[in-house]
């Protein structure tokens, strides 16, 4: 974390992204043949307003409110033994969920452990219908058999670099960026 | 609800004494986004799977022990509950080898109740485990003010500018030591009352008020804790009958129209009734009392979580 980092390259700007999550948004009301049911849940923190931004979209062309759930997977990742500190906690906060067909959302897909954990925290919940996943980056560098149903952009990266997603909603901006790390990369643990 | 300004790096949990604001409030925190694993079908995380966790209570408790184990069990530890009666203490074995010995056996963290002030501070300076203390004789017991603050934190919204009033047997209570300790570092007012014979000398000292009377102390007070008269205690003769107790500092709907109107009740329990609070009052809209029992599972949960991501290298 406290490694140096500057910009390589914005891989997308406010206007790609607004273009992506609409067709993101047209792919998950196509596949599951309207909005009946259908549940998105934000992964804390960029998973949150992706799961916004896509609800909007959906409701708009549909005309009918998606609803929308936040999960926080921190009391279910597999590297706290490891780390020095225990990260924050923050709340989990979802409507009932058995039944229903849960699109998980998250800002970039990396080694799939988040989603791995995401898994775990929702079988605690419920029984969803199905789970699906949608994210807007998938820079690659799989460490589990996990893959998105809906991709904004898939980015081939190397294990320096990193991504930074920002939306307008938390972080002022709608703006994709590579970040490359000067220093060698000790990878932080729980990165995606 | 603003973002913790600290990461929690300490093995043990002794006192509030020793604790900041900022880690005080990084625990209620924590406590707030764990109390939602109670409202889940499935109420249990598997954060501390693998944890053994070793509840070792040299004094009677039902309440601070079942909340404790709850909150083991519900983080997925393994738990272990040794209690003075029926074990090697009884046999005369002192307390560092009871420690040495269940060392031996790899917990990651011991709670601990004792008679005696510091033994939970013995331990943790001795032991790799983390140490908790689940109250040392009259002198600190920190996960039970935690769990008022986050009561009336969760009531009011705020700790600072609060008015606090603390009714009772102030000199043989440990929940009233932490309760100064933590509610003035988060800026609230503690106003104590209770008989003379039971007032420590010197209390000001820890920059509380002092009132003589019950209406003095509750005047105007958001919250009143009323503290439990040890009956055991009685021989001692701290004050002529419990008739009179009750007259002078028991807590009566009469009595509670002085404090605010949206005043909150607490007890850290077990309580007397008709001896220091009155049925009405304890069963009435002002109270929160088992409100705070359910409150104590998710603060020991958050306790539990933080002192078992401090790894052995810090130890």
């Amino acid at each position: 974390m406290s490694d140096q980092l500057t910009a390589k390259a914005t891989i997308l700007d406010g206007d790609e992204m607004a273009r992506i999550v609409r067709r993101m948004a047209g792919e998950i009301a196509e596949r599951n043949r309207g909005v009946s049911d259908l549940l998105l849940i934000g992964i804390r923190t960029r998973g949150v307003p992706l799961a916004e931004a896509l609800a909007a979209e959906i409701s708009r062309m549909e005309g009918h409110a998606v609803p929308i759930g936040v999960l926080d997977i921190t009391l279910y990742r597999d590297d706290l033994s490891t780390i020095a500190q225990q990260p924050v906690v923050k709340e989990t906060l979802l409507p009932p969920i058995d039944g229903a067909v849960v699109v998980l959302c998250d800002d970039v897909l990396y080694t799939g452990r988040t989603v791995r954990a995401a898994l775990d925290h929702l079988v605690d919940y419920g029984r969803p219908r199905s789970v699906q996943l949608a994210v807007l980056i998938d820079r690659g560098h799989r460490e589990l058999p996990i893959q998105a149903d809906f991709v904004g952009r898939a980015v081939p990266t190397s294990a320096d670099e990193d991504v930074e997603v920002r939306f307008s909603a938390t972080d002022g901006a709608d703006q994709v960026r590579i970040l490359k790390r000067a220093a060698q990369p000790s990878r932080e643990p729980g990165a995606r | 609800m603003s973002e913790p300004t600290v990461r929690w790096s300490r093995k043990d949990l002794l006192g509030i004494a020793d604790l900041s604001a900022a880690e005080i409030q990084l625990i209620l925190d924590t406590a707030s986004s764990l109390q939602e694993i109670e409202r889940r079908p499935i109420k249990k995380v598997p954060t501390m799977r693998g944890k053994t966790v070793v509840n070792l209570f040299f004094e009677a408790s039902t309440r601070t022990r079942s909340s404790f184990e709850i909150a083991e069990k519900r983080l997925s530890a393994d738990t272990l509950n040794f209690s003075a009666s029926g074990s090697a203490l009884e046999k005369g074995e002192s307390l560092i080898d009871t420690a040495l010995n269940l060392q031996a056996m790899a917990p990651d963290l011991i709670v601990i109740r004792h008679k005696h002030p510091g033994a939970p501070h013995l331990l943790a300076r001795r032991l790799r485990a983390g140490v908790i203390n689940a109250g040392d004789g009259a002198h600190e017991h920190p996960t039970q003010a935690l769990l008022d603050a986050f009561t009336i934190r969760q009531r009011k919204g705020r700790l600072a500018g609060l008015k606090v009033a603390i009714i009772g047997d102030i000199e043989h209570s440990r929940v009233v030591r932490s309760n100064i300790h933590l509610l003035q570092k988060m800026g609230a007012r503690v106003v104590v009352a209770g008989p003379r014979t039971l007032m420590p000398v010197g209390i000001e000292k820890l920059g509380v008020e002092v009132a003589h009377t019950l209406d003095e102390a509750i005047a105007d007070a958001d919250v009143v804790m009323m503290l439990r008269i040890q009956l055991e205690r009685q021989g001692r003769m701290a004050f002529p009958s419990i008739r009179e107790y009750f007259q002078m500092f028991g807590l009566t709907a009469q009595r509670l129209l002085r404090a605010k109107p949206d005043a909150i009740i607490m007890h850290p329990g077990p309580m007397n009734r008709g001896v220091e609070i009155a049925s009405d009052v304890a069963d009435g809209p002002w109270s929160v009392i088992l409100e705070q029992v359910a409150n104590g599972v998710a603060v020991r949960m958050a306790v539990l979580y933080l002192l078992s991501g401090v790894h052995e290298e810090a130890r």
